[in-house]
């Protein structure tokens, strides 16, 4: 059957596009080239799942929504951290090959899948959200748009973890043990934003969830496939709070005085 | 006999099969009940199906529109459903759902708010007040983000990467689930006093879909397998409105939201040609002209809504018959417009990307299509089952001892069709109702040894694929059970189209035995896809047969022989099991008797 496209006389162009996809499992592995027919319009998982019906059955990868919805396809495409459901083919330079690759900061499952849990360990780790006592007999709250404007932004998260992937603090220095990485810096300042919340987690925050360890690159907020603006507008405030909270005099002798 | 040491083996009370929004929100109520809860998903955390939800969830609040009310919603639920609804469903459903909307607020959620700080809710097709609860277009991230950020201190245990292949069974009554981790493919048997399915849908069944990978229908094939009822299974959703172009994302949903908000739908001519057709059921609900419409989508109480917001099974026939005649657009679409509305109100392009952020970025990024001031190109997509196994109102149970099912795998809340909504407020709705009395199961009932042998059996079949050299390859066998599928039991049906449906997939059925796989167990691809390729021939064989035999045109199911609806079919649901020879049998089931309470809402509604 002829695609509809075709009878309305659009071109659609064809080209090969060389693929060097990492394969391998927890013990190494190495590039492997295959050859793509790239139509318009095809985005890098596309050419993935090609390969995988085709050339190689087994090629693990993990995706879901090929939407840019729920951050499974996370990889390094040229070496930059992406989504590669919304990396498109016509994006990337056409004159050499596209490298995929697994994200280095996690240890590798098998090829493109990597062992993220530590990311759901890390989050359990944080004081869950507290609500004050409900505004209203029928258990509701008031709070109006522009104060939860700022909670929305955060909470667009896909938790895709390309920010944990970037970030220096762990891709370099192995700090997992002593630093949460942004996705879960900006999960506490969501929490600690939200006009309903009566926890207080700023303590933590300073000591094992080491905020002190990010020195404001921004190279997780470049890589925020939904923009967020996780170092401005959420690290930074949340550092000013350890600040207030900690090293204020004035503060610290309020706290002192507060009834909590 | 007792299981070899290969199998890793983990006890519960409370198993529940999905972490959606249905499987959390179950394992939320199991938890709080104080009995011990497994979830098992075939995905990571968080990244099930509901994530995708974009318009919002369906309750009858108030907060926009205070004429708003259970009855109401009610009403339109079973009005959507063209009355094929269980209505003990459809009224928990109405009378909960508000108070599963504010216990998500308890728990962290925060909604787009009213002007005086209240809970916002939209305009969504089939509801006839604004009644969607919505953070812009991404409601259900926020649905499901809440869920698993609440439920991960209520002490559930999850398996992630892990698939079910088979409930267990003894003594008539179901005893725990076998499956395998993707991660290093080694076996897990769950043992279970009770067992919650809430696995989502089936539009992997299809060609053209919104669904991702997961949507194999996997929990209505253990369902059926392990001896339960299929009921409705005709009746799937194409939603109107999924990407045409470019072809890698065809099928890829464009909210309903872009209507509430203001889109409308054109063909080729430039033609409005939703207001052509109007059915009887809901004339006196839909605006007379463009300009009321537009009131109606501005929050003018006194408007009507643009037919362009009728349920989804009439606007995705209207789009079909369009593209058919040749009135489509340039990629076999119709276009989509929200562009236009900077006719109406200023600083229109700020005000779609603020409503509508998701979408803008879809188009922006995978079709290079700024839908602030281009039209989009969009035509049908599989969308949802409303079919699913049969459970009892009250409680989700099947009619397998222990057995509960909530979410899309149920059937029961949205008859002949789903109103756009209605499934993110049927999942916290239901899923607590199936969490609750899966728990009061457990409490009840003692656990009961688990039959090595029909593990061992049951392994064994799963195995074999490995074992041979060459073989069928299991993507090519799902394409063409994809393709007969979308090309002969689609949007327009026959009796003879859906026969040889049948006969392709007794034969796929066939060739599935045969299937080869190469590698090894771990993160197999091939290998997965070789097992959920069992279920979509099931789920698909029931979709088929069913629809066979309901000879008249309802909701979603349009029988191009059979084009009205049909009285004497108003009285009964389709229902599938597997009878003792092991082929599929096909079977009526009066509706359930409606209080007269509730027949009384119904007329006052109409
Ligand atoms: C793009 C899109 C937009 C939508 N928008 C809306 C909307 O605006 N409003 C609305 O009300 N509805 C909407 N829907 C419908 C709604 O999102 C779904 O019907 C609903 O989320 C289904 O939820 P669930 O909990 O039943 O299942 P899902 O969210 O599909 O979850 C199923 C779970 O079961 C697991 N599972 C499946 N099989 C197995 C197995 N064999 N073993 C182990 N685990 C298994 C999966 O891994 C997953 O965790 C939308 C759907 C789509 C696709
Ligand atoms: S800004 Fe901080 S958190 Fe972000 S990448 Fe740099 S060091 Fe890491
Ligand atoms: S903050 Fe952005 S980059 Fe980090 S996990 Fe969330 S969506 Fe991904
Ligand atoms: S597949 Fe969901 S973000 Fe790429």
């Amino acid at each position: 059957m002829a695609s509809p496209a075709s009878q309305n006389g659009i071109h659609e162009s064809t080209r090969t596009v060389e693929f060097r996809v990492w394969r391998g499992d927890r013990s190494g592995g190495a590039f492997t080239s295959y050859s793509v027919q790239v139509t318009q319009g095809m985005v890098v998982l596309d050419c993935i799942h090609r390969i995988q019906a085709d050339q190689a059955n087994d090629l693990a990868v993990r995706w879901n929504c090929k939407a840019g919805k729920c951050g499974s396809c996370s990889a390094e495409i040229n070496g930059h951290p992406k989504l590669m459901c919304m990396t498109r083919m016509d994006a990337l330079p056409a004159d050499r090959p596209v490298t995929v690759e697994p994200m280095r900061s996690f240890p590798s499952i098998r090829d493109l899948v990597t062992d993220v849990s530590w990311n759901f360990r890390m989050k359990r780790r944080i004081k869950p959200f507290k609500p004050r006592k409900p505004d209203h007999a029928d258990g509701s709250w008031t709070m109006m748009q522009e104060d939860v404007d700022r909670v929305q932004e955060l909470r667009k998260c896909i938790e895709c973890f390309l920010c944990q992937d970037v970030c220096h603090v762990l891709r370099d220095h192995h700090k997992h043990d002593e630093f949460i990485g942004p996705r879960f810096l900006m999960y506490t300042a969501a929490l600690e934003m939200h006009p309903l919340d009566t926890e207080d987690r700023i303590a933590d925050l300073k000591q094992e969830n080491g905020i002190g360890y990010c020195n404001i690159t921004k190279c997780c907020t470049k890589v925020c496939p939904e923009h967020i603006g996780i170092t401005d507008n959420a690290i930074i405030p949340m550092k000013e709070r350890v600040v207030d909270e900690f090293y204020d005099p004035l503060t610290r002798l309020f706290r002192i005085f507060k009834p909590r | 006999m007792s299981l070899p040491d290969s199998f890793i083996v983990h006890e519960h009370d409370v198993l529940v099969i999905g972490a959606g929004g249905a499987g959390l929100r179950a394992a939320i109520e199991a938890s709080a009940a104080g009995v011990k809860v497994g979830v098992i998903c075939k995905s990571l955390l968080g990244k099930a199906h509901t994530v995708m939800a974009e318009g919002g969830m369906a309750a009858a609040m108030g907060n926009v529109d205070d004429r708003d009310g259970w009855e109401v919603h009610f009403a339109d639920t079973m009005r959507g459903g063209q009355y094929l609804n269980n209505p003990v469903m459809a009224e928990h459903h109405a009378k909960e759902a508000p108070a599963r909307v504010r216990e998500l607020e308890a728990w962290g959620a925060v909604f787009d708010r009213t002007k005086d700080g209240r809970i916002l809710q939209r305009n969504f097709g089939g509801h006839r007040y604004p009644r969607l609860a919505h953070v812009g277009d991404r409601t259900g991230l926020e649905l499901i983000r809440t869920l698993q950020d609440h439920g991960i201190h209520q002490g559930m245990e999850v398996f992630m990467e892990m698939t079910v292949v088979s409930l267990l069974k003894s003594g008539g009554r179901v005893n725990g689930a076998l499956g395998y981790d993707r991660e290093r493919g080694r076996m897990h048997v769950w043992k279970a006093k009770a067992v919650v399915l809430a696995t989502g849908g089936i539009g992997k069944a299809f060609r053209i879909t919104s669904n991702s990978w997961e949507g194999t229908g996997d929990g209505h094939a253990l369902a059926y397998h392990a001896g339960a009822e299929l009921m409705d299974m005709e009746f799937v959703q194409f939603h109107p409105t999924g990407m045409v172009w470019p072809p890698s994302v065809r099928g890829l949903l464009v909210t309903e939201g872009v209507r509430g908000e203001g889109g409308v739908l054109r063909n080729s001519e430039g033609r409005r040609f939703m207001f052509d057709d109007v059915p009887d059921a809901y004339r006196n609900q839909v605006a007379k002209d463009e300009e009321e419409g537009w009131r109606y989508v501005c929050g003018d109480k006194n408007a009507n809504r643009p037919p362009e917001l009728l349920t989804r099974d009439h606007v995705a026939r209207c789009i079909n018959r369009e593209i058919k005649a040749g009135r489509g657009s340039p990629h076999g679409g119709v276009f989509l417009d929200i562009a236009w509305i900077k006719e109406k109100i200023p600083n229109s392009s700020a005000h779609i990307q603020r409503k509508l952020p998701s979408m803008y970025h879809q188009f922006k990024q995978l079709a290079g299509v700024d839908i602030t001031s281009e039209r989009m190109e969009v035509g049908p997509t599989t969308h949802y089952v409303m079919g699913g196994v049969l459970v009892d109102g009250d409680t989700q149970e099947s009619c397998v001892p222990g057995l509960f099912a909530a979410g899309e795998v149920a059937a029961g809340l949205h008859g002949a069709n789903r109103l756009g909504g209605n499934s993110l407020s049927d999942l916290v709705v239901f899923g607590k109702l199936a969490g609750e009395h899966a728990a009061k199961f457990a409490k009840a009932n003692r656990a009961i040894e688990i039959d090595p042998a029909e593990v061992a059996a049951k392994t064994a079949a799963l195995e074999e694929p490995f074992a041979r050299r060459t073989g069928e390859n299991p993507y090519a066998i799902q394409s063409q059970l994809q393709d007969a599928m979308q090309d002969l039991v689609g949007i327009v049906r026959t009796h003879g189209e859906m026969e040889r449906a049948i006969g392709i997939i007794e034969d796929l059925k066939q060739r599935a035995k045969n299937v080869a796989i190469s590698g090894h167990r771990e993160f197999n691809p091939g290998w997965h896809t070789a097992i959920d390729l069992g279920c979509l021939l099931t789920v698909s064989e029931s979709i088929a047969r069913s629809a066979i035999d309901r000879k008249e045109s309802r909701g979603a199911q349009f029988r191009d022989d059979f084009p009205q609806k049909d009285d004497a079919c108003s009285t009964f649901n389709m229902v599938c099991r597997k009878s003792a020879d092991g082929s599929m049998e096909v079977s009526r089931r009066p509706l359930p008797a409606m209080r007269a309470e509730l027949k009384s809402v119904i007329e006052k509604m109409k």
